[in-house]
């Protein structure tokens, strides 16, 4: 029995009537052997409302040969529950999660089977914030501390509860929900493609470019068309700008939680200059309007491509100056090595994505294994580091400035100004009844987004998810026996998203 | 290894800007809007319809910053009605002063409805606690921006604080989400009199793309007093600045 439909990154949307739709005991057993090897991971997985009550969808990767493959399922109306996958395969936990929140759905044997995100329109209203189940140890010699939902700084809110032997971590919970705006839903509410495009650029304003990117390429494989040379070349420059941006603050953020201040002025400098040629270019400092379905606002000009390639240049003279001096400095080394490891078992078990998924060994990187737009040009090499520690996901962030400024410049030396790139297009007829996927890579990893249409063509379900989904429960891990005092280190080492989780 | 910090240093060079108030920014940049009414309504019609915000009236033709989020789109299609400027200097006291007319030329910064003691206790030093509440981020990252290296608010006293018993103002930022409200209005009432509030970004402002959204609760703005609005998405570092600038320097009776 054929249990997936086959498909990758660069394949038009999928007519749902050519989803399989499979038995959930047959897919379990699969899923159960399958997701035994590592090139396999999770992309997404959600349930739709239908009139016999729910829809299951899965996007399942193959890192190895770039394949994606969807399949569905309809439990029985009267069915009881589902086996949990999460209880074998600890990366389906937020999905399931997630469903057990919106509809009810009991996953027999989910071993941590808590709300998600408390969506407003979760299932059990009486569950709230305020409620959250946090685990507990008893014990005359621990104590816990509790962080949040507001922070000590100018960053978004979540609560993180810790219990302490003495200084020491022993685990660390993490209660999420705080950011939740209705994103999906407010993404399907009303058609209009512009605004649509605007809301993907806020999921997470840090990857405006990574999220609106996925939310174009979702649109143009609906509408079956497909981008330029010279829009894909833009594109790929806009989200490797955004990578050494974000780089660039979470090396100075690191620095300063050490207190080292040169480190932090130089990176705040250089981002600075990044951003500004992010604004020089479209308007905007978070690259908000650069990215448009179907085509640019913003073609680049001989003059900006020279402006771009000087700045991009003079980031990395300068960034390469900081790096040279951060790999040698004892006191700096004497933080970050061996501090917070994650090892690439534990990475594997819950399905880290991204630079963090890296720093501990494991290859994730939809560049290298399921290229889209101009990546499927060139060749790339993802920046694996082994070490599994604060320092080994700083690492990677360094060298992977390094990457980007490359394809940078590579991509500027491709690109033809004065080349008509199309108006965005915003009216384009979408395909009715399909499924359309996009694979991003953002500067924090995997960004998936999903889209299914009705019988017209509208957008009738709209899923995201951002690497953060994932990457939260990596924290958690990552500060086990730590010292306390080293949790902001590590969550700089992460950087993860609380609206990009929330939506 | 300590070479290796000179070249850091060097290369850094000076990196503050020493008038903020002389500053102006690309020509890319999408500030103050410009609006000339026009006879031929189509135009305007189409820029009102697309606007995912529902910023733009017809008529009479305004735009409202409030609900703005700078993307340009509407200047496409009314190039004749609306032009952009570069002018990032958005503040406004009122919230009904953010929405532009046609034929109007800058901003209105209503300095009269500004309370006196807020130049006479924080003229000089200026403590502020920000909240995020239900923020992209991209707001929250650009008043950070305002503390660093290019920016350096903090040579005229103006800096953040973890506490909110240790500032003078709350700065939020987001559309409020319900499972934020709550949080956010203790951490307001944590704050001792007298305090200002500043509301920074389109979202914060109007709601933005979330403001029909069931999981959003904006009743804080029924309870309490703003004295400072800022639009953008996110607020530019410089239109913070400025705001705040204006906003406790001493009145001109």
């Amino acid at each position: 029995m054929k249990l997936y439909h086959i498909t990758d990154n660069r394949a038009t949307a999928v007519a749902i009537k050519d989803i399989p739709v499979v038995e959930y005991v047959d897919l379990y057993n699969d899923l159960k052997e399958r997701m035994n090897d590592v090139r396999y991971h999770v992309g997404h997985y959600f349930a739709v409302e239908i009139e016999q009550g729910l829809k299951f969808y899965m996007i399942l990767l193959d890192d190895k040969t770039s394949e994606v493959l969807v399949t569905s399922f309809v439990p029985d109306y009267y069915a009881e529950g589902l086996a949990s996958l999460t209880a074998i395969h600890p990366q389906f936990h937020p999905f399931e999660r997630e469903m057990h929140e919106l509809y009810g759905i009991p996953f027999d044997s989910h071993p941590w089977l808590k709300p998600l995100r408390f969506s407003h329109d979760r299932r059990d209203k009486s569950s709230t914030m305020d409620s959250y189940p946090f685990y507990t140890i008893e014990g005359d010699e621990l104590h816990e501390v509790n962080v949040g939902p507001i922070h000590a700084g100018i960053i978004e809110p979540g609560a993180f509860r810790f219990i302490c032997d003495g200084e020491q971590v022993l685990h660390l919970e993490i209660a999420l929900g705080y950011q939740h705006r209705g994103v999906e839903g407010e993404i399907v509410r009303n058609q209009n493609r512009l605004r649509q495009t605007l809301i993907a650029e806020s999921i997470a304003g840090d990857t405006a470019v990574g999220h609106a990117t996925a939310y174009a390429e979702v649109v143009e494989k609906l509408a079956g068309k497909q981008a330029s040379k010279n829009l894909n070349l833009e594109r790929m420059i806009a989200i490797e700008l955004e990578r050494i941006a974000m780089h660039l603050a979470d090396t100075g953020a690191l620095a300063t939680d050490i207190g080292f201040q040169l480190y932090q002025v130089a990176c705040e400098a250089l981002r600075t200059v990044t951003i500004n040629t992010s604004q020089a270019w479209c308007g905007n400092r978070f690259g908000k309007s650069v990215i448009r379905p179907c085509g640019s606002n913003h073609p680049l000009t001989a003059e900006k491509i020279a402006m771009i390639r000087k700045n991009i240049a003079d980031v990395r003279r300068r960034y390469n100056e900081v790096r040279d001096d951060i790999l040698e400095d004892k006191t700096l080394l004497a933080r970050f090595d061996q501090c917070g490891l994650v090892p690439k078992s534990e990475m594997i078990r819950i399905g880290g994505v991204g630079q963090a998924a890296r720093a501990s060994g494991l290859l994730r990187d939809l560049r290298a294994t399921h290229p889209w737009g101009y990546y499927t040009e060139i060749k790339h090499e993802a920046i694996l580091k082994h070490e599994c520690d604060v320092m080994s996901r700083l690492a990677t962030r360094m060298d992977e400035v390094l990457q980007s400024a490359d394809y940078i410049e590579k991509a500027l030396a491709e690109y033809t100004p004065g080349e008509n790139i199309p108006a965005p297009d915003y009216e384009a007829p979408l395909a009715a009844e399909s499924l359309s996927f996009s694979l991003v890579e953002g500067w924090r990893g995997e960004i998936c987004h999903v889209a299914l249409t009705d019988d017209k063509g509208n957008i009738a379900k709209y899923k995201i998810k951002d690497p953060s989904l994932h990457n939260w429960l990596g924290l958690a891990i990552a500060v086990r026996s730590e010292g306390i005092s080293d949790f902001p280190i590590n969550n700089k080492s992460f950087n993860l998203s609380y609206c990009g989780h929330d939506l | 290894m300590l070479f290796g910090k000179a070249k850091i240093l060097h290369s850094h060079g000076w990196q503050y800007i020493p008038d903020l108030d002389a500053v102006t920014l690309t020509e890319e940049f999408r500030g103050f809007p410009l609006l000339t009414d026009s006879k031929d309504k189509g135009d305007i019609e189409r820029a009102a319809k697309i606007c995912p915000t529902g910023a733009i009236t017809v008529a009479p033709f305004t735009l409202d910053m409030g609900r703005c989020l700078f993307c340009g789109e509407c200047q496409k299609c009314a190039p004749k009605n609306i032009k952009f400027t570069n002018e990032h200097r958005l503040a406004a006291t009122r919230r009904e002063d953010l929405v532009v007319e046609a034929g109007q030329t800058a901003p209105k910064f209503d300095t009269s409805v500004i309370r006196p003691e807020i130049a006479k206790y924080f003229g000089k030093a200026l403590e502020l606690r920000e909240v995020s509440a239900g923020g992209d981020c991209s707001v929250e990252m650009e008043l950070n921006a305002t503390g660093n290296v290019n920016f350096d608010f903090g040579r005229f006293g103006v800096s953040f604080t973890a506490s909110p018993r240790h500032s003078d103002g709350l700065v939020l930022t987001g559309p409020i989400s319900s499972n934020m409200a709550e949080a956010l209005d203790i951490c307001y009432n944590s704050i001792a009199e007298p305090k200002i509030l500043v509301v920074a970004g389109s979202e914060a402002v109007s709601g933005g793309l979330y403001a029909e959204s069931e999981a959003v609760d904006r009743r804080f703005f029924d309870k309490y007093h703003v004295d400072l609005w800022l639009p953008g998405a996110p607020t530019h570092p410089l239109c913070f600045i400025d705001g705040i600038t204006r906003l406790r320097s001493k009145q001109k009776k």
